[in-house]
């Protein structure tokens, strides 16, 4: 497993009226050809996380990291220009409520081909075929007519299997999808998240997967980071999840009602003010050479 | 020994500052009044607002005191003097077509602005609130109505109905608000129906109906104080628009009556001249639009004050 | 296991499309009807309550009894209120608004003659206050609190603060009488008039169609102030809404979209952000369009431009009844039309109004 992603040292801050906020707190981590989860509650840092690596965080919040490393490109010291070039072409991102992340006055097809000419020489009618066979590719029926929609004619289902086809399109060897289910109704989020898994396999790509669902993290994911205020407090393989020694982590999984040992009443996660001043775990999984 | 006085009324003013600044108020009024008081701070802090109430408190008091302050009898005519360019025999900003002191004019002119400004920004948001509140609240037939006829006033060109409503009633300042509030009150009936609305299916009003308050308790007592805010931050911003429409209604000859030194006719008499001697159209229109401007300025700032929804941002 | 579900796209129940749009017609048509007679009755009620007594405007003063008596009937004036409305609707709805008495001729025939004046300068003013006003919002709010985004909120401001009967009078004095760079009042230089022949009743587009530039110069020149004077109101209005509703849109979602997708920080504003703010945006320059021509009635008056709003202060001035009803009718149809047509134009551009 090579390396597709390194991050290191990297923070976030915004300031605010009552000082600066910490959003994210000098976190290192790596990824390479596997789907990695990020899992924590709202306000945990684990959204800016994803989009600090492409570099979407608006002014006048401020990033800062020793180094964002895609495949011996450092990111940070790329040009916004070149860094278009990265967006979408090499790594992409699914957001939460595909409601809101398309546009509403375009035509599905017209936002798709968008994103496949953007990256890859192409003729009209060329990004159309292509287009029509990525929306085959999601499972999408009718593919046609879905090419002529506009986005508020699709259910919620439909439309994040349009944003996962726009996303992989112009072929990133990287997808972040930030809580790509977590909008949809519960009986078509297995579906989404199986189209998606079956395209990141077959492609060979790097999948980080954001969630606050510890279930669905464990079961699609090969490794798992636990944020907490900013900070990475755990990081473990999925399936040993359950082992997890971090009070928090476990304080979250006791917290989750479970079928096969069904309690009166609920854990309560309690927190303590000594996480939140721990320091990050380094979570870069170095496969060429051990430092 | 000598500081101790102004000691304890240091503490007194801090302790009142704590009492307002309280993030756990002890009773309503002092929630509301920490609230006017924090957006008094945010309305201190931004100084083009507070710019603007500058000039609209020395507006108020040139009013008042506008016999004191006037140097000349605003009414007096020296037809030797005629035309006299600013600065010069005593003329400040100059002499009109018939001697008399602009500046003067100005000064007694400002009276009749804040008391057509005033009577519009009360009776126009107070028509609004009764069709808007009983369109909203009863609904039914009398909704459709109500709306009916405010959608159709809204239709209407604003300067040309109130042009139209002038030279039915007949020329003057009393015509002249009528006409204006006449044009004025659909938006705020629009408001004021679109608050009650959000109201009007809240749990406490249900709860005070089985009480058995009757449909006039719940919207003289409940409805109606609700509305008012948003109300006045409507009439802030359109204050600006009733001068403009007062002063061109005065312009065009509809407004207050010679001799009266109504801003909009001083204009207006001053066009004949107005390329020889600038000044006599010059200076009236320069107020006008100061104290517009410092409307426009103070309703700017309280709007970004009150409304939550921009505060966030 | 990813399956091939049945999920259609559009769950909602089709009506028939004739049906629907049988239906969203008749609707419109219904409002415009109702508004429309609301208007006429509302300028009815006022003509009824004017101090001025309609038959001495007819006969003079020193007509005899018989013949007062006699003109009051011929008007109608006899019969119930609710009968002369009927027939005033009549009337209008025939295209009849009486005679004028300042120009003796049919009021319909005058309103003809002068709402080309109006269209031109109104039209000019919103394409400039467009074409300036669209950028100018746009950019302040995608550069929030930059030295632009003050300069708008400024340029905005003194709009909304200055009478534009002083600001044009101020404009005549330097420009004109001045500097000498502009022409004055009116809407050419008295030795051009009737040059061109009238076909659309539009100045700068009858020269342009009998190819005479000379007369097109001289038209710009006189059209170029009062409609400069429009457009900066139009902007102001513009500028504001547009960086408004700009900065709503850039906050939405799918602006993140487009910019993972790598498009560029313009291809996301002019393409995303403006395409979404396209629909609202039509509503606001169609209310300042409608506000111009109605607007115009003091600039038009300043610029001594013989249009709509000159007609009918010039009417009301000399007690002219029948013009001031029929010029006030004609400014409320043009606004109720701009209404339904920036509704119509909506529902085009929106694809969820559909």
């Amino acid at each position: 497993m090579s390396t597709l992603l390194e991050v290191r040292n990297l923070s976030v801050k915004f300031p605010t009226r009552s000082g600066m906020f910490e959003a994210v707190r000098d976190i290192s981590f790596s990824l390479g050809k596997e789907r990695l989860g990020i899992v924590g509650e709202s306000g945990s840092g684990k959204s800016i996380t994803g989009r600090s690596i492409l570099r979407l965080i608006r002014p006048p919040g401020i990033l800062k990291a020793d180094r964002i490393d895609l495949q011996g490109t450092d990111l940070l010291t790329l040009s916004e220009k070149q860094m278009r070039d990265i967006r979408g072409h090499k790594i992409s991102m699914i957001m939460q409520d595909p409601k809101f992340s398309l546009n509403p006055v375009m035509r599905i097809g017209e936002q798709i081909c968008e994103a496949y000419r953007l990256h890859n020489k192409a003729s009209k009618s060329q990004a159309r075929q292509k287009t029509l066979d990525m929306l085959d590719a999601v499972m999408i029926r009718d593919p046609l007519r879905v090419f002529k929609a506009y986005p508020h004619e699709m259910s919620g289902g439909m439309a994040q299997r349009v944003m996962i086809a726009m996303m992989l399109i112009p072929d990133p060897q990287i997808l972040i999808a930030d809580e790509p289910t977590s909008a949809l109704d519960v009986t078509v989020q297995k579906e989404v998240l199986e189209i998606m898994d079956k395209l990141v396999r077959e492609r060979g790509m790097g999948l980080i997967f954001i969630s606050h669902d510890l279930n669905v993290v464990s079961a699609f994911c090969d490794r798992v980071l636990i944020m907490y205020a900013g900070r990475i407090v755990e990081t473990c393989p999925a399936d040993k999840l359950h082992e997890a020694k971090h009070p928090y982590t476990q304080g979250l999984l006791n917290s989750l009602p479970q079928l096969e040992k069904p309690v009166d009443r609920l854990e309560v996660l309690q927190r303590d003010e000594a996480w939140r001043s721990a320091p990050s775990i380094d979570s870069i999984v170095n496969t060429q050479a051990k430092q | 020994m000598s500081s101790t006085p102004s000691t304890t009324k240091n503490t007194q003013v801090q302790s009142w500052r704590e009492w307002l600044n309280s993030d756990t108020p002890t009773s309503r009024r002092q929630a509301k009044l920490s609230a006017w008081y924090r957006a008094w701070l945010a309305l201190r802090s931004n100084p083009m607002a507070m710019f603007g109430l500058l000039i609209l408190a020395a507006l108020v008091f040139i009013a008042l005191f506008a016999p004191v302050l006037a140097p000349h009898d605003p009414f007096e005519q020296n037809l030797a003097a005629r035309l006299t360019p600013p600065g010069e025999g005593g003329y400040i900003l100059g002499s009109d077509s018939l001697g008399r002191d602009i500046l003067s004019r100005l000064m007694y002119g400002s009276r009749i602005t804040l008391y057509i400004v005033a009577l519009v920004a009360l009776m126009a948001p107070i028509v609004g609130l009764l069709v808007g509140t009983a369109a909203g609240y009863i609904g039914g037939w009398l909704d459709v109505v109500l709306m009916r006829l405010t959608d159709i006033f809204l239709a209407f060109p604003r300067l040309v109905l109130a042009l139209a409503f002038v030279s039915a009633l007949g020329a003057g300042i009393e015509n002249a608000v009528l006409a204006i509030v006449l044009t004025a009150w659909p938006p705020y009936a629009r408001i004021a129906r679109a608050e009650t609305l959000t109201i009007r299916g809240a749990d406490y009003i249900h709860a005070i109906k089985l009480q058995g308050a009757g449909t006039m308790r719940v919207i003289t007592r409940h409805i109606w104080p609700l509305c008012i805010s948003s109300l006045i931050i409507r009439v802030t911003l359109d204050m600006a628009g009733i001068i403009l429409t007062a002063a061109g209604l005065g312009f065009l000859g509809l407004g207050a009556q010679p001799p009266s030194p109504e801003w909009g006719a001083m204009i207006s008499a001053g066009r004949k001249f107005i390329l020889d001697h600038w000044w006599v159209a010059t200076m009236p229109g320069l107020a006008i639009f100061t104290v517009s401007l410092a409307f426009n300025l103070l309703g700017d700032g309280l709007r970004d004050v009150l409304d939550p929804k921009k505060n966030t941002k | 296991m990813a399956t091939t579900t049945t999920i259609e796209p559009g769950k909602r129940r089709r009506k028939p499309p004739l049906f629907s749009w049988i239906k969203g017609i008749s609707q419109v048509l219904f409002t415009v009807l109702v508004t429309m007679v609301g208007l006429l009755f509302v300028t009815f009620i006022i003509g009824r309550v004017m101090p001025i007594d309609p038959v001495l405007s007819i006969v003079g003063e020193s007509a005899t009894n018989d013949v007062y008596e006699a003109a009051y009937r011929e008007l109608g004036l006899d019969k119930p209120l609710f009968m002369q409305f009927l027939i005033f609707l009549g009337d209008v709805f025939r295209g009849d608004f009486g005679e004028s008495l300042l120009t003796a001729r049919p009021v319909s025939e005058d309103l003809i003659r002068v709402f080309p004046a109006t269209l031109e300068l109104a039209t000019v003013g919103t394409i400039i206050g467009v074409l300036l006003g669209v950028p100018l919002g746009v950019i302040a709010a995608v550069k929030q609190g930059s030295w632009i985004d003050h300069l708008a909120r400024v340029v905005a401001l003194i709009g909304y603060s200055m009478p534009v009967f002083w600001i044009g009078l101020i404009g005549l004095l330097v420009f004109y009488g001045m500097l000498g760079w502009v022409g004055g009042p009116g809407r050419l230089d008295i030795f051009y008039v009737d040059v061109v022949p009238s076909v659309t009743g539009m100045i700068l587009v009858d020269s342009l169609l009998a190819g005479d530039m000379v007369v097109f110069k001289n038209a710009v020149s006189h059209i170029i102030l009062p409609a400069g004077l429009l457009a900066y109101y139009s902007l102001a209005y513009i500028s504001r809404m547009t960086r408004s509703f700009m900065l709503e849109q850039l906050d939405q979602e799918y602006i993140t979209t487009a910019r993972v997708k790598g498009l560029s920080e313009n291809a996301v504003i002019w393409r995303h952000a403006l395409g979404n703010v396209k629909v609202p945006l039509i509503t606001v320059i169609a209310l300042s369009y409608a506000g111009l021509l109605e607007g115009s009635v003091l600039t038009e008056t300043i610029f001594a431009w013989p249009g709509i709003g000159l007609y009918i202060t010039t009417a009301l001035l000399s007690a002219d009844m029948n013009a001031v009803l029929g010029g006030t009718v004609v400014v409320g149809l043009v606004f109720v039309c701009l209404n339904i047509f920036s509704d119509l134009l909506y529902k085009i551009f929106d694809p969820r109004a559909k």
